[in-house]
């Protein structure tokens, strides 16, 4: 054994370098950020809540907040909902026994859309669904009503591949004696399913949600990669990262602000952290009741 | 499509060769829709910017097969330069992840004192951080340390964006490894850092993992070097190939081959590695 001093040597040692990168590029600037929007960075002063009553309050700005806020909501949703009985589809089918010999070269296959940058994605499907030669007449992207849903769902294509990895390693990470023991009195292949592996791997489906939430509230690659920064038609898919970027940037049509901006991200954080914090407090209760 | 292979392996139940077909004609209409919008990218970057138009979804034939694309990108493009950025800053990332975090994920589980696991939580909180939302701050470190439109600023953050991520892998690699063997190599007098290099063998799986997992978001990235390394010199393969949609949007073809050169390294690249990958993505979140 090594001794408690010697311990912590050795344990600064080892740990400082990456917590040193760490903190400066990551806790730091996020929490620097929270401290920027109590500030008028210009004049170096103190704000108080001026930045965050500008961002309720002010008519132009909070509408774009709000239309934002709920554009991000929308995006999240149609992520968790489309993407995750498609993964859990995928996993079923990959993990079942009458698969086996070809599973690596479909789970591969089906993975390839999440190792495309954006700048693909986005170009690719502007291609497929253009309304003068692609698939679709109807101007998919250009319409208010269906724009967001369509963008929403070019990024589904591109990441559906993740909930359905972490769905496929905990249906293989079933132990063989439960399904077999199942199979013996008699479970055909969908009882087997719903009834024995679905529960064993439904803690996956609360940190496929998290995760998702966490990615589709940060979004804004694909929105960007469309339509810049100024997403139209009117905004309608304008989320949370691209408000984020046009207010402290600046656009065409709006001077940078970032004040505005660092007021913008540190809301946004506030809203992931404690959604966040909310779901782990409620796996712990959950966790707790299943030891009892 | 048959159902000869499952037959042949004598299947159990009456049913298991339909169920095969099922099975396998789902999972080929999933492994097209994932693929084809891939290939008609590829497919019409050789074609003619008519003959794109005149049937997107057609391969090219004598008359509308062209070249002309390619020769443009390479002449007017900048993607030598950009290949060379992206993978500096994608194997810089990976290295300095792998070497900060391993120790640090060792240390954490090596030398436990009373903070450990408090220190342990600290960095893999950051699995959840939006380090973005920092970029505000990070901007302006950046600019006062002179490195704005440097590959280094974008290593950093990498890095950082990463290494949660990464101790969170290690340690559960760590933690698998005997106890007797570190405890031998002491008795033996081999120094701490020794001790580790002789660990290290047994935890490769886990380098691995971490090493794939990390170039994905680093490759693809769009945010960060949009804001702290823009200029030409220093772009990387994404926001060139982003730039360069914006500057020809016109010219069709050669707009299909920057993608399909964007593309194709981490195409490649995954399908070697993917078993490292799912393992590296469903160790790593799935705690």
């Amino acid at each position: 054994m090594i001794r408690t001093a010697a311990r912590y040597r050795l344990l600064a040692l080892f740990v400082l370098p990456a917590l040193a990168v760490y903190v400066l590029f990551s806790v730091y600037p996020l929490l620097s950020s929270v401290a920027l929007s109590f500030m008028r960075s210009r004049e170096h002063t103190f704000a108080g809540l001026d930045n965050y009553v500008r961002l309720f309050t002010d008519p132009f700005v909070s509408e774009r907040f709000g239309t934002a806020l709920l554009n991000s909501l929308e995006f999240f949703l149609i992520h968790l909902v489309v993407e995750v009985p498609i993964g859990l589809l995928m996993a079923a089918l990959l993990t079942s026994s009458v698969i086996r010999r070809s599973r690596g070269v479909y789970r591969t296959i089906l993975f390839v859309p999440a190792t495309l940058s954006v700048v693909i994605v986005g170009f690719v499907w502007r291609l497929i669904i253009n309304p003068l030669w692609g698939l679709v007449s109807f101007p998919l992207l250009g319409d208010a009503t269906t724009a967001l849903p369509t963008i929403s769902l070019m990024s589904v294509w591109q990441y559906v591949g993740i909930p359905m990895i972490f769905l496929y390693t905990a249906l293989l990470a079933v132990p063989e004696e439960v399904v077999e023991a199942a199979r013996i009195d008699g479970a055909g292949p969908w009882t087997l399913f719903w009834r024995i592996k679905f529960p064993l791997i439904a803690p996956q489906f609360g940190l496929i949600a998290i995760l998702t939430y966490i990615w589709t509230f940060n979004g804004f690659d694909i929105v960007y990669a469309l339509g810049g920064s100024a997403p139209g038609p009117n905004y309608a898919t304008d989320i949370l990262g691209t408000m984020f970027y046009r207010t402290f940037f600046g656009s065409s049509g709006q001077v940078a602000d970032p004040d505005l901006g660092a007021t913008i991200a540190t809301v946004v954080f506030a809203i992931i952290l404690a959604t966040t914090a909310a779901y782990f407090v409620v796996l712990q209760r959950r966790i707790k009741t299943y030891e009892l | 499509m048959t159902i000869a292979p499952a037959s042949r392996r004598r299947p159990r139940h009456r049913g298991d060769a339909l169920n095969a077909l099922v099975a396998h004609g789902l999972l080929v209409v999933f492994a097209i829709v994932a693929i084809a919008p891939v290939l008609v990218v590829v497919m019409n970057s050789f074609k003619t910017t008519l003959g794109i138009f005149g049937g997107p979804f057609l391969p090219p034939d004598a008359e509308t097969f062209s070249l002309q694309g390619w020769a443009n990108v390479l002449s007017r493009g900048n993607f030598a330069l950009n290949y060379a950025n992206s993978a500096t800053v994608t194997i810089a990332t990976i290295a300095a992840t792998i070497v900060l975090g391993t120790a640090a994920a060792w240390a954490l589980v090596e030398y436990q004192v009373r903070i450990s696991p408090l220190l342990t939580g600290f960095f893999i909180v950051g699995i959840m951080l939006p380090i973005r939302l920092g970029t505000v701050p990070l901007l302006q470190t950046m600019v006062s340390w002179h490195l704005v439109d440097t590959l280094l600023s974008l290593v950093l953050v990498y890095t950082a964006m990463q290494l949660p991520l990464a101790i969170a892998l290690m340690t559960t690699y760590f933690r698998s490894v005997p106890t007797e063997l570190k405890e031998a190599a002491r008795i033996d007098g081999a120094g701490e850092l020794r001790v580790l290099g002789i660990t290290l063998p047994l935890v490769r799986p886990g380098l691995a993992a971490v090493a794939s997992i990390t170039m994905l978001p680093v490759w693809n990235d769009l945010w960060f070097p949009l804001i702290l390394a823009p200029g030409r010199d220093h772009q990387t393969v994404t926001l060139g190939v982003q730039q360069f949609v914006g500057q020809f949007q016109t010219d069709y073809p050669a707009l299909l081959a920057a993608l399909s050169l964007g593309a194709l390294p981490l195409v490649v690249l995954f399908s070697v590695f993917s078993r490292q990958f799912v393992q590296g993505l469903s160790a790593g979140y799935g705690r």
